[in-house]
């Protein structure tokens, strides 16, 4: 583009123009506490929907004590704490998908974007820090948040059966709940972090592309190459795989149909299975070329 | 050293030239005016010195090339674009926050102690502060990093007077220090009038004048000339007349100053007449090339 002239001035070069160096990680780190001093809903949402789901099962509970349908069953307790999981993961899915949408242009729009650019921090930082907020930030605290709601629920089962003057020590026997943390925690990083990043990484490119009308910029072609082919082949192939995708549906368990929760103790991990699988690793190539395309958008266009 | 370099700068959007070939060359130490009307290519020069455009042409900014090192360049340059550019969400502890975190020139304390003497609240968000509230903000942030060179884009654009003058008189007492390099685009051309040491006036992407003050001062003279002498004076070949008060105001070029206070009464012109004379002059000249 521009003619590199070889002439390096002495002078700046002795006066050290690199001094007292950060570590390359602070920008990142501080990159990313912006995009969460911005949008504050990453961590809004999925704590009101927490609060909401553990309210409902409280009230639950509590009316379960008098009427016998909705009563407790400590030996099969399982089902409200994954639906409650599961309310969580959507929440996770709709705020990354909104973040993303919003992500390099809501800073073009606002023209914040000069500001951002006059300070030393790469695009490739940037755009880094906005991709890991669905990549590690959001699946993190959907983590915490599912933990603490659970044990929540636990201490409100418990006390709600203690007074119904049921076996507590039944429940807390059934209820392994370390497996199931760790079960939940393999289940985010495979099927809600790695598994739809390419989705949200091309949300990312779209919004560092498209002037205005993100969503509609970014659902358009989908709906379109969803569209031929179902015309031309009579298949719904490219709309299962993205769908798929987003909503977590990864080749990282083994199930039987019908079990559709990932704590379900009916469900077995294969990590292995998981890792070996190319759909992982090519979605990943093409998650790492989006986000290069979105690096170099950002890096060429100026505020809106 | 030149702090800033450019040999044969152009940009052009579409069939829109913006930047017609600009040869330009600050020294260190140096306040350049960028002077110059609506959509003669100000913004884009400075966009391009600090990184945020892709040119053609040669261009070298501390010695690093502005357009593949621009976060390594922002090191030493700060930049104000205009008071609109602090996001409004930001609140004025996340904003020293964030400067502190990823600047390494970044003297909090100094940021502190500047917003000390204003009235703005660290809890405030930018939205809740008024424009020149918002004006002193960025200036505080950008006052307190060590850099070599500023870049000024319309920094005082929508504030009121008050504001604007405490702006430049911040930047001049606190900031600058003789070895910093100070450029500034505008086209309110009085308020820098004073601060400045260098002028150059930028039209239809060209560079059109290229003069140090003191070179300004000791080299055009403006004349309020007496009906009698008109004649006379405009022998002397100046470069621009109009009227004042019903009489010609001739603007003089290298004509000694003994020579026009014969004429009528002398002064110094303003940048801003100079800067009518001279594009005004030169729109003379296309509209006659046209005809």
């Amino acid at each position: 583009m521009n003619t590199q002239s070889r002439t390096v001035p002495e002078s700046f070069e002795s006066q050290g123009i690199a001094p007292a160096a950060l570590p390359a990680t602070r920008p990142l780190y501080w990159s990313v506490r912006r995009e969460l001093w911005e949008n504050r809903s990453i961590y809004i949402a999925p704590l009101a929907v927490a609060a909401v789901a553990l309210f409902a099962f409280s009230i639950s509970s509590i009316v379960g004590i008098w009427e016998k349908p909705l009563r407790l069953n400590p030996a099969h307790s399982q089902t409200p704490y994954d639906l409650a999981a599961g309310l969580l993961m959507l929440t996770g899915i709709v705020v990354s998908v909104f973040y993303c949408l919003d992500a390099l242009s809501g800073e073009r729009r606002d023209r914040s974007i000069l500001f951002w650019k006059s300070l030393p921090v790469s695009d490739v930082t940037t755009v880094l820090a906005k991709a890991s907020i669905p990549l590690v930030v959001l699946p993190l605290l959907i983590f915490a948040i599912i933990v603490a709601m659970h044990w929540l629920m636990l201490l409100v089962s418990s006390a709600v059966l203690l007074v119904g003057g049921q076996s507590v020590a039944t429940l807390w026997t059934n209820f392994s709940f370390f497996r199931m943390s760790l079960a939940l925690f393999y289940h985010l990083v495979t099927a809600h972090a790695l598994w739809p990043f390419p989705i949200y990484c091309w949300l990312l490119l779209v919004s560092g592309w498209a002037r205005r009308a993100t969503f509609l910029w970014a659902a358009l072609p989908l709906v379109a190459i969803a569209g031929v082919e179902q015309i031309v082949f009579h298949t719904w192939h490219f709309a299962v795989l993205v769908g798929g995708r987003l909503i977590g549906n990864a080749p990282a368990f083994e199930s039987t149909p019908g079990d559709m929760f990932p704590t379900d103790p009916m469900i077995h991990i294969t990590p292995g299975h998981f890792l070996i699988s190319p759909g992982l690793w090519i979605g990943l190539v093409i998650a790492a070329a989006f986000l290069a395309a979105a690096v170099r958008l950002r890096r060429y266009q100026g505020p809106i | 050293m030149a702090c800033i370099e450019a040999r044969g700068l152009r940009k052009s959007f579409g069939t829109t030239i913006a930047l017609d070939g600009i040869n330009l060359r600050v020294e260190e130490g140096r306040i350049l005016g960028l002077i110059g009307p609506n959509g003669a290519g100000k913004t884009t020069a400075l966009n391009a010195i600090i990184g945020l455009t892709p040119y053609q042409g040669e261009l070298r900014v501390l010695g690093r090339d502005p357009w593949t090192e621009r976060d390594q360049l922002m090191r030493d340059v700060c930049f104000i674009a205009d008071v609109a550019v602090l996001p409004r969400w930001l609140r004025v502890s996340q904003a020293l926050d964030y400067v502190a975190g990823v600047h390494p020139q970044f003297n909090r304390a100094k940021a502190e102690a500047f917003l000390a003497r204003t009235t703005i609240r660290r809890t405030s968000k930018v939205q809740e502060l008024s424009k020149g509230m918002v004006a002193q903000l960025h200036l505080a942030l950008v006052m307190a990093v060590d850099a070599k060179l500023l870049v000024l884009d319309e920094p005082t654009l929508g504030l009121d007077i008050l504001y604007r003058k405490q702006f430049y008189d911040s930047l001049l007492n606190d900031y600058f220090d003789r070895s910093r390099t100070i450029v500034v685009a505008t086209h309110q051309v009085e308020e820098v009038e004073h601060v400045l040491t260098d002028l150059m006036f930028i039209n239809r992407g060209r560079i059109v004048f290229d003069c140090s003050m003191e070179e300004v001062e000791s080299r055009y003279l403006e004349v309020l000339v007496h009906p009698e002498h008109l004649a006379s004076a405009r022998a002397l070949r100046p470069i621009h007349e109009r009227q004042v008060f019903g009489r010609g105001m001739l603007l003089f070029d290298r004509v000694d100053r003994q020579q026009l206070a014969a004429l009528g009464d002398v002064r110094t012109p303003g940048i801003a007449d100079l800067f009518v004379a001279v594009i005004g002059n030169q729109a003379g000249e296309t509209q006659g090339a046209a005809v």
